[in-house]
């Protein structure tokens, strides 16, 4: 099974860690992984922004990257999202084949590897932020406002940690306020979310927050480390490639 | 370059005097604790939307029923508004047609004047919100007094409402006490719900007593019948018909549902998604006029056929203006109805009001994180998240956005598309981060530092740990 790991431009640049710790946790799951060297961004950026038509670039250099690997695996449930309901380009066969296998990683691990133990171990209280794109858009869990069972991808692995203490906030489906270029252009709104949400991990007395996604992670840690709070921020793949 | 000029460059400037979404939203949360409440207000809303719909097994099949529903009759509007319009005459309704606002408060007015009518009342509609109903009728000297108790809150306030359902939501008891003060005399400082309530009723009996023409509203407009519903929890609607003489009920075009068999899917769907009762406590039903009454609807388009030519955005006129996307909308709890500039504020309104005014209301769809939790509280399904991703596009497409974003987006683009400059622009970014932080550490220019550190920029992307480590 051959895996190209997809890495979005923003944790290849500034979260190398998280990256580092993808590669090592879905290699010793038994993947054969793949880097390709070339790959850039999703798109994603532009066509949040309205600029949709600007990604052909982004688009036609993703499909130069990853059109012969079996699975394509990201730490980003935002980014998998994106690709996996935008990208298009005039060979239609090799787009359409990476939207259909394209995963973010612990859908990846849950779904396809189909994983039951772990073997990491992270003796902290830990609260999971939920990503509204990966919960939302890629279903990784069961959300607050359906009439459905309950379920979670991410929560099924991280409960597999030994010593790791789980928590929700209150309330455990909304959004950080992110949401891409939102961050800056609506900044008070979008700060005021990413407050709010750190409050009621507070109150758990969490000394983590994690999630699948690094950019409501990077967004948390910049209101955290403003606030001067002990709280810190990590991805869910350093938990889970812990050992 | 001064951050004025900074603003100009990146945030589309909104037409007329109002201030954009983010900028209003800016002020909004200066005051911290009162966005607290504003937002734990209506996040009490949505948890008992929850609790209402968690009640019912058959919830997520009554959303399809009803999204199905909806569906049909939109594909078959002009069939239902014509069989609507021919029972609806034959119960001795009078029937008018209005393409767009003017000529919807033209008619009114056309009513208003033939009867040589004084007083005017009304119950919420917010058609007539989205026609400015009252200010063109104050300027031709007609004052028309709202029955809802938030509306009349907002009005003597000569505010507009800030949310479809709960007009005042914005204002606190304390807010409400100094407006009564001022405008019926009640006591100073007295801040008791019910004695409030109550100086509102007597007030409102009043002009319900004197009223010669009664507005409403139409919830849902019943083809089969020519009847129509109205859904209120005060009956304030009912109060207002029943006392005058003539009764004026606006309705859009897509009010309109088949057969009475459907109603019970959407009293079922709008309550428990707009307050989380099980129905409103009115469901009114009107057929005909009283004897000696007069009773008129106007029908109204104003845009509404035009989105239905969208193929993108028509089924935003599924709404059935429940309001539960404002509810459980983290922007809107924390930026408050007013920020959207518009009458029907939140999501909804965010992909309704560009197909009105696209220049205008160009921020609009950017007044969200795209998190879809809009879509997913939605009655009757509409992807609301999905179309306000899709008015970007089109916003963008027809040259709504402002210089500088165009050239960052353009520049962004092309750096990404291109993994040799991505990789050195890259490097050379992270290492002025870390020589330089001021740069990036300003709060004028860059809005993430105002609130945010930024991120740690490492010596080494990932690609260069990779080539060194695993290559």
């Amino acid at each position: 099974m051959k895996v190209g790991l997809f890495i979005p431009c923003y944790v290849d640049q500034f979260y190398p860690k998280v990256a580092v710790a993808t590669l090592e946790l879905l290699e010793k799951l038994g993947c054969e992984v793949v880097f390709p060297l070339n790959q850039t961004c999703c798109g994603q950026p532009m066509a949040n922004s309205g600029f949709a038509s600007l990604s052909e670039g982004c688009d036609k250099n993703f499909i130069a990257n990853f059109g012969e690997v079996d699975y394509v695996v990201s730490p980003s449930g935002s980014c998998v999202l994106h690709v996996k309901e935008h990208l298009h380009d005039q060979n239609e066969t090799k787009a359409s084949y990476i939207r259909r296998n394209i995963y973010e990683l612990t859908e990846f691990i849950v779904d396809v590897l189909k994983v039951e133990n772990m073997v990491a171990n992270f003796p902290h209280k830990v609260g999971m932020h939920i990503s509204c794109h990966g919960q939302r858009g890629l279903n990784l869990s069961s959300m607050s406002e359906l009439s459905a069972p309950s379920f979670s991808k991410p929560a099924y692995l991280l409960n597999m940690v030994k010593g790791l203490q789980l928590s929700l906030p209150k309330r455990e489906d909304e959004c950080c306020g992110f949401g891409g270029t939102f961050c800056v252009f609506e900044e008070a709104v979008s700060v005021k979310m990413g407050k709010d949400r750190i409050t009621e991990h507070a109150t758990n007395e969490v000394e983590y927050i994690t999630g699948v996604d690094v950019s409501c992670l990077m967004h948390l840690e910049g209101i955290l480390k403003r606030q001067g709070s002990g709280v810190k921020t990590i991805h869910i793949a350093e938990i889970l490639n812990t050992h | 370059m001064n951050p004025k000029n900074f603003n100009r460059l990146f945030f589309v400037p909104i037409q007329g005097a109002g201030l954009s979404h983010s900028a209003a939203a800016e002020i909004f949360n200066k005051d911290e604790e009162r966005t607290d409440w504003h937002d734990e207000t209506l996040w009490f809303v949505r948890e008992k939307r929850d609790k209402a719909v968690k009640q019912i097994s058959e919830w997520e099949q009554l959303r399809t029923l009803g999204s199905d529903i909806k569906d049909h009759t939109l594909s078959n509007l002009d069939v239902y508004l014509a069989e609507f319009e021919k029972n609806a005459q034959a119960n001795g309704i009078k029937i008018h047609w209005a393409i767009d606002a003017e000529e919807h408060n033209e008619i009114i007015l056309g009513i208003i004047r033939e009867q040589k009518v004084q007083q005017v009342v009304k119950s919420k509609s917010m058609l007539t919100e989205e026609c400015h109903l009252n200010d063109y009728l104050a300027q031709r000297g007609i004052d028309v007094v709202d029955t809802d108790l938030g509306e009349r809150i907002v009005q003597f306030r000569n505010e507009p409402p800030s949310h479809i359902v709960l007009p005042a939501i914005h204002l606190k008891k304390q807010d409400v006490s100094e407006t009564f003060h001022e405008h019926l005399g009640t006591e100073k400082g007295n801040n008791d719900p019910q004695y409030l309530t109550e100086a509102a009723r007597q007030h409102l009996r009043e002009k319900f007593i004197k009223s010669q023409l009664a507005i409403t509203g139409v919830n849902f407009a019943i083809a089969s019948t020519g009847g129509f519903v109205v859904c209120t929890n005060e009956g304030n609607a009912d109060m207002g018909a029943h006392a005058a003489k003539i009764h004026v009920a606006s309705m859009g075009i897509e009010k309109i549902i088949p057969k009475v068999e459907h109603l019970g899917v959407f009293l079922r769907l709008l309550a428990r998604s707009a307050t989380g009762q099980p129905i409103t406590t009115y469901s009114s039903h009107f057929h005909q006029p009283r004897v000696g009454q007069q009773m008129h609807i106007i029908i109204v388009d104003n845009g509404r056929t035009k989105q239905l030519g969208r193929p993108d955005f028509r089924s935003s006129l599924k709404c059935i203006r429940c309001a539960a996307c404002f509810n459980t909308c983290p922007v809107y709890r924390r930026s408050g109805g007013h920020s959207y500039h518009t009458a029907v504020a939140g999501p909804i309104g965010s992909i309704l009001n560009p197909n009105l005014d696209m220049k205008a209301n160009a921020d609009l769809p950017f007044a969200s994180t795209l998190c879809g939790s809009c879509s997913n509280v939605c009655p009757v399904k509409i992807d609301i998240h999905v179309q306000l991703y899709k008015w970007r596009q089109v916003l963008v497409a027809e040259g709504f956005t402002t210089g500088g974003k165009k050239v960052a987006m353009k520049g962004m683009a092309f750096v990404l598309s291109h993994p040799s400059i991505y990789r050195i622009s890259g490097k050379i970014g992270r290492w002025i981060m870390r020589v330089f932080p001021f740069i990036f550490n300003n709060k004028s220019f860059n809005p993430w530092y105002k609130q945010r550190e930024m991120p740690e920029a490492p010596e080494q992307s990932f690609r260069d740990w990779y080539k060194k480590n695993k290559k």
